[in-house]
């Protein structure tokens, strides 16, 4: 079987590759396009550890073939700090020590951020549901969540200053 | 392993045509299933048919009779993103939404849930207790099939080959509905139990009809007609409801396993008729 060629967007750059039409968006990403900030865990879509936003909704991308990429706009780990200055989600990461491994992490900030790119007032519920499909087993997940509600607290201060 | 071809055409008719010429072809829709079982070796289709780029497979579209349309490669989450299908089956756009994580149901779809005929799928209870019907497109053309028809046995399905859910019809809500199951876990489980119903209510609170389905505890999702009419004429007392949730165990066949026992489950799917039905009745604004 020959080889499909796939064109796609990824974190606003355009982006081609050739692969097996079987290989996951995860191994395309990372063998094809060398953005191995997304981690292969558990390979089912259990532990989120490679969450990517397709087309605006996250997704895990061990749950995605990479040929279905095709005219798609995919955002990855790679797409969310600018230049060396980091977002909120990352920062709060970071202060809070929400992180020990690091394997989950790029999952757990995909995750968290496109929580709040829709709601910057999440509950702490609301997050803990919202990341049930992000698995930790380092840090266990009080410190994770603090920090997307302290991000959070941040983005809504930024946007009152901005307005 | 040689890798599959994957097609991802415009019309229902290549698709079909795909799908008929090729007996190791799949539909691929959201392939939260698909893909995941290719990985692990259970299934090695020789092509897939993304059904990702048909016109109309994705979307949920009001239907002139009051009902809704369905298409096959819609994900759950944008059912609950319908306000019109919340407000009208509520039921069914919850069990669809307790499937996987937020990831997975930005994927997941109702037909991939129906079609990979899981005896525990969550989405299916609920559709079978609403009356849904399945818009099966096939070599011979298209014809409508009772979603509980579609699961044969554990993983296998009543389509013929070539043939694929385009879409998933559920009829104008004359009442209320409500799905529940029971899981070890918060979220991200399969369900040990699971139960659905579907309920007409009078305005003097007699039940006209009602349909009563349950997951996971038998070969594949059951409709319990017995259950359905234990309810029709009463006014939900306890000794109609003891007569449905009797209906209900006696129509287990469940497995046994270490996430449950046949008596646990079978106690269980009574237990959880029971409370589904008196959600639908709050819905209904009936007081239970």
């Amino acid at each position: 079987m020959s080889k499909l060629l796939v064109s796609t967007t990824v974190n606003g750059d355009p982006q081609q590759f050739l692969c097996d039409p079987d290989t996951t968006l995860l191994d395309a990403l990372r063998e094809e396009m060398g953005l191995t900030g997304s981690k292969e865990g558990c390979g089912s879509g259990d532990c989120g550890a490679c969450t990517v936003v397709l087309d605006g909704e996250m997704v895990c991308s061990c749950l995605v073939l990479a040929p279905e990429a095709e005219g798609r706009q995919i955002a990855t780990i790679e797409g969310v700090a600018e230049g060396s200055q980091l977002h909120p989600v990352q920062r709060k990461f970071l202060e809070h020590g929400a992180l020990q491994c690091g394997f989950c992490t790029p999952g757990f900030i995909m995750a968290s951020k496109a929580l709040l790119d829709r709601n910057p007032n999440p509950s702490e519920s609301e997050v803990r549901y919202w990341l049930a499909g992000n698995l930790c087993r380092c840090t266990g997940y009080d410190k994770i969540v603090r920090a997307v509600m302290d991000a959070a607290a941040e983005l809504r201060q930024d946007r009152r200053t901005a307005a | 392993m040689p890798s599959p071809a994957y097609h991802a055409p415009d019309t229902i008719e290549q698709a079909v045509a795909l799908l008929a010429g090729d007996a190791g072809a799949r539909p691929l829709s959201g392939g939260t299933d698909l893909i995941v079982q290719m990985r692990s070796g259970r299934t090695a289709p020789s092509s897939l048919v993304d059904l990702k780029r048909i016109a109309g497979m994705k979307g949920i579209r009001a239907s002139p009779d009051g009902g809704f349309a369905i298409g096959a490669a819609t994900p759950c989450t944008a059912l609950k993103d319908d306000k019109a299908l919340s407000a009208a089956w509520p039921g069914v756009v919850e069990a669809a939404n307790l499937i996987g994580s937020v990831q997975v149901r930005n994927r997941a779809t109702m037909a991939g849930n129906l079609c990979n005929a899981s005896p525990a799928a969550d989405s299916v209870p609920a559709l079978v207790a609403a009356g849904a019907t399945c818009l099966v497109a096939g070599p011979s053309g298209t014809r409508e099939v009772p979603v509980e028809e579609i699961p044969a046995a554990p993983g296998r399905t009543s389509l013929q080959p070539g043939e694929f859910v385009a879409e998933i019809r559920l009829p104008a809500q004359k009442g209320s509905d409500a799905y529940l199951r029971s899981i070890p876990r918060t979220e991200m489980d399969i369900a040990v139990v699971g139960a659905g119903v579907s309920l007409v209510v009078d305005a003097n609170g007699t039940c006209t009809a009602a349909r009563v389905s349950i997951g996971a505890v038998a070969p594949t999702v059951l409709l319990v007609e017995d259950a359905g009419a234990a309810l029709v004429g009463s006014k939900f007392d306890d000794a109609a409801l003891d007569r449905m949730a009797e209906a209900v165990r006696a129509a287990c066949k469940p497995i046994a396993d270490k996430r449950g026992t046949v008596e646990y489950r079978t106690a269980m799917a009574g237990v959880l008729a029971k409370r589904v039905v008196k959600i639908a009745l709050e819905r209904a604004g009936v007081s239970a």
